[in-house]
């Protein structure tokens, strides 16, 4: 296989992440989209272990997913923090400190 | 090596379609069922690049916990599930001319440098996915950063429990 399909693969994840980071308003949706850009460094990660042999890609990847998974724990938290004051989850809201 | 190529081509298609409708479904649960199977995807494609132990955490990790977390958030926040209000901002245009501009310059990128390598499956790599290989580089190699991460850990489970309690 070649090494390119698993970059491209992964770069049409991170971008497609960034789409829905850029255009959906409500945060959990923002959280999943990041999820799916922090899922394409894995693939490429893991794609660069297996092509030069070598399991530090591997052990990277495990430890983007730990932190992944933090970070979901907070985001969610403060997501939920945003709904409790605002009464909704739409993150376009949050423009108190707009002039 | 040709089975394996058609299983990828197979994988990245529902990847690609499934993530498509993560950021483009109106229904929040929809979009959070897309996710699971691109990480179920991401996970077969670890398979097929014999890193087992880590298709197997992305596994326990991403589709038992994150997915759980997230319907978990999209209940607490009572999230829009008729699909009758809109979930996009008006950027999608902006949004979308960025995300492709930044896939044609990062597939560019990826064509010019890599164009030419090959990632050969085949019996000399299996010992590299194996799960003891991992475990005496964690404990060996990296075992510092592994503690940091535990400490991470920590500090976002009290956070989480800090932002999110009513006081």
């Amino acid at each position: 296989m070649q090494l390119n399909q698993f970059l491209i693969l992964a770069a049409f994840l991170f971008c497609t992440g960034v789409y829905g980071v850029l255009a959906r308003r409500n945060g959990v949706l923002v959280l999943m989209s990041v999820e799916l850009m922090l899922n394409a460094v894995n693939i490429n990660l893991i794609a660069f272990s297996a092509f030069g042999r070598h399991v530090a890609g591997e052990v990277f990847a495990l430890f983007a997913i730990t932190i992944a998974a933090a970070e979901v724990g907070v985001g969610l938290a403060i997501v939920l923090l945003i709904y409790r004051n605002l009464h909704s989850a739409n993150l376009d809201q949050i423009d108190r400190l707009k002039g | 090596m040709v089975v394996q190529n058609i299983a990828f081509w197979i994988l990245a298609v529902a990847m690609a379609g499934a993530a498509i409708g993560v950021v483009r479904s109106q229904n929040v649960v929809h979009a959070a069922l897309y996710l699971v199977v691109v990480l179920a995807g991401a996970a077969a494609q670890y398979i097929l690049l014999a890193a087992e132990f880590v298709a197997w955490v992305q596994v326990l990790i991403y589709i038992g916990a994150v997915v759980i977390l997230f319907l978990f958030g999209i209940m607490l926040t009572r999230a829009p599930m008729r699909g009758d209000t809109d979930l996009d901002n008006d950027q999608r245009w902006p949004a979308a001319v960025v995300s492709i501009f930044l896939l044609g310059v990062i597939v560019t990128l990826v064509v010019d440098a890599f164009g030419a390598d090959e990632v050969k499956i085949n019996n000399s790599l299996l010992p590299v996915g194996k799960t003891a290989t991992i475990g005496s580089s964690i404990f060996r190699n990296f075992v510092l950063p592994f503690e940091v991460v535990s400490m991470l850990l920590l500090a976002s489970l009290v956070g989480a429990v800090v932002i999110a309690r009513r006081d």
